[in-house]
């Protein structure tokens, strides 16, 4: 057994570490770990080159930039702040947990790509929870706007992530599926997927609890005496 | 007919654009990256083709335009382009056109869960509209044109206004796009170079093998820990299943294998949560949400992600060895 292409995971582990810019570090770490593992630099170079086409599926969301960058030139954003502003049942938390059930039953049945960071969040999702988050404490600021917008995308990534194992036909499921058959465990998709709902359901609710439990910790603050004048 | 392919020809025009407004604007190192970028999008196909009759030097070239990448993204500084219209002129906007503003930002949604669900079954002229594979994909691509065109008519702003917003959008983000690609091809250079097998090595020396609840326990947290590294759980499973899922979990303490592989993959998907190496979930969000700390979108999941895995281990270790 060859340990030395372990040093690639190394690299990795140090460059985030010291917060390198990972783009270099992660294409340092594939030449360390192919070097070490004996191959020649033309084959290394055409796997890296082959291997990173192969993947060009995963630069997909910019395309959504040209018509969300247009969006948000003729307001958007501030539209749909106008309009959650307006809606006075629809809080923070109502907004958030609903998203996250839209998203997790989409991923269920497979629609993993209808929304997204770039599809949804950025130019809705994030510009309403914004509004929502000013009704409960007026004097959100900045510090307070990105901590919102990594709540909306941690919400989003959870919906998508504790759905997407549910469904029969998709990656995870076939991967389970495919390694048992390969070493003779004969095993259905349903029967696989079926033992994902539990998790579901606890993810679910976890995340849901963590949405109130931060909608409550804005109100606390609203409700404590102000520390700064301008709210 | 409509082909994946012609998402990636639309990405790669759309960068070689945004390399040639930078140079016009006099950032040489933004242009150089994008236009090397565009490139490899434009190229892929060509590359994939060559190598597959086994020419392998388009491939050698694109590797070498990987390193390429890697060498000029230190010198990108992230910028943000002012924006282009004042908060003013934003809010007067948004208060003329009023709901309008949403149905171009819903049809995104909306034409690729059409697509979808009935893409199949466009047919025209006896041809199928939608290429099988990579279907919701290319409808994404589809529903993100039709998007623009809409977005353009209904904000009376010509359509080459989008291709500069978007593209400010994508100086903005810089080269964090790019990492979810190449965490996926050093994920295909670890798998050649036998790192998976290495570390699985490593873990079945030190095994706890007598008691069934350890090795589970070291089951689940060798499938977060080894998600963490990789950056993905699907790298993980196999390598976690082969190494002690398999041999000691199922065959020696009897364990049920569809529970033990589902939520054991999915101990992995928490730990997808916990790692910048999940860049496409965690690094590219960041960045698109324009938030100062890289680490944010992972700092408001981390305790989701534990509380999660804590009660999908506590599940697993009740049902699955029944």
């Amino acid at each position: 057994m060859n340990y030395w292409p372990l040093l690639g995971v190394a690299v990795i582990v140090i460059g985030f570490a010291l917060r390198f810019n990972a783009v270099p570090v992660v294409v340092t770490a594939a030449l360390v770990s192919g070097l070490l593992a004996g191959l020649s630099v033309p084959d290394l170079l055409a796997l890296l080159g082959n291997s990173f086409v192969s993947a060009r599926m995963l630069l997909l969301f910019v395309l959504t930039l040209p018509a969300i960058g247009l969006l948000e030139h003729a307001g958007l954003r501030e539209h749909a702040q106008r309009w959650m502003a307006r809606m006075q049942s629809l809080t923070l938390a109502r907004l958030l947990i609903g998203y996250l059930l839209l998203r997790q039953l989409l991923a269920t049945v497979g629609l993993t790509g209808v929304a997204g960071p770039a599809q949804t969040v950025r130019p809705l999702l994030a510009p309403m929870g914004e509004a929502a988050a000013e009704k409960i404490l007026p004097g959100f600021d900045e510090a307070d706007r990105e901590e919102l917008r990594a709540v909306a995308a941690a919400t989003d990534n959870i919906g998508r992530f504790f759905g997407e194992d549910v469904f029969i036909a998709l990656g995870a499921v076939l991967l389970i599926q495919g390694f048992y058959s390969q070493h003779g465990i004969e095993l259905s998709p349903l029967a696989i997927a079926l033992w994902a709902l539990p998790t579901a359901i606890a993810a679910f609710a976890i995340q849901s609890v963590r949405i109130w439990l931060y909608q409550r910790r804005l109100q606390r603050r609203a409700a404590a005496p102000r520390h700064r004048q301008d709210a | 007919m409509l082909r994946i392919e012609h998402a990636y020809w639309l990405i790669a025009a759309f960068l070689l654009y945004s390399g040639w407004r930078n140079l016009r604007d006099g950032h040489g190192w933004h242009a150089a990256f994008w236009t090397v970028l565009g490139l490899l999008f434009g190229a892929g196909d060509f590359i994939l083709a060559q190598s597959a009759a086994g020419h392998a030097l388009p491939a050698q070239v694109a590797g070498a335009g990987v390193i390429a990448l890697a060498l000029l993204a230190p010198r990108l500084k992230r910028m943000a382009h002012p924006e282009s219209s004042s908060a003013e002129q934003r809010l007067q906007s948004a208060i003329r056109l009023g709901h309008k503003l949403l149905v171009p930002a819903l049809l995104i949604p909306l034409v690729t869960l059409l697509v979808a669900l009935f893409g199949a079954h466009v047919v025209i002229g006896g041809q199928a509209l939608f290429a099988a594979p990579q279907m919701t994909l290319t409808g994404l691509a589809l529903a993100c044109v039709v998007a623009l065109f809409a977005a353009s008519v209904i904000a009376r702003t010509p359509m080459h206004e989008g291709a500069a917003e978007g593209r400010r959008l994508l100086d903005a983000i810089g080269w964090a796009a790019l990492l979810p690609l190449l965490l996926a091809a050093l994920g295909q250079v670890f798998t050649r170079s036998g790192v998976g097998a290495a570390i699985a090595a490593i873990a079945t020396d030190f095994l706890p093998t007598g008691n069934a609840t350890a090795a589970l326990l070291t089951f689940a947290l060798g499938m977060v820990l080894f998600t963490v590294i990789m950056g993905n759980a699907f790298a993980a499973f196999p390598v976690m299943m082969a190494g002690i899922g398999l041999p000691l979990l199922i065959h020696q303490h009897g364990a049920h294998p569809a529970i033990l592989g589902s939520m054991g993959m999915l101990c992995g998907y928490c730990g997808t949560l916990l790692t910048p190496m999940a860049a496409d979930f965690n690094l590219v969000p960041a960045a698109l949400l324009e938030l100062r700390n890289p680490y944010g979108v992972i700092k408001a999941q981390a305790w989701s992600a534990l509380w999660i895995f804590i009660s999908t281990f506590v599940l697993m270790w009740l049902l699955v060895f029944r």
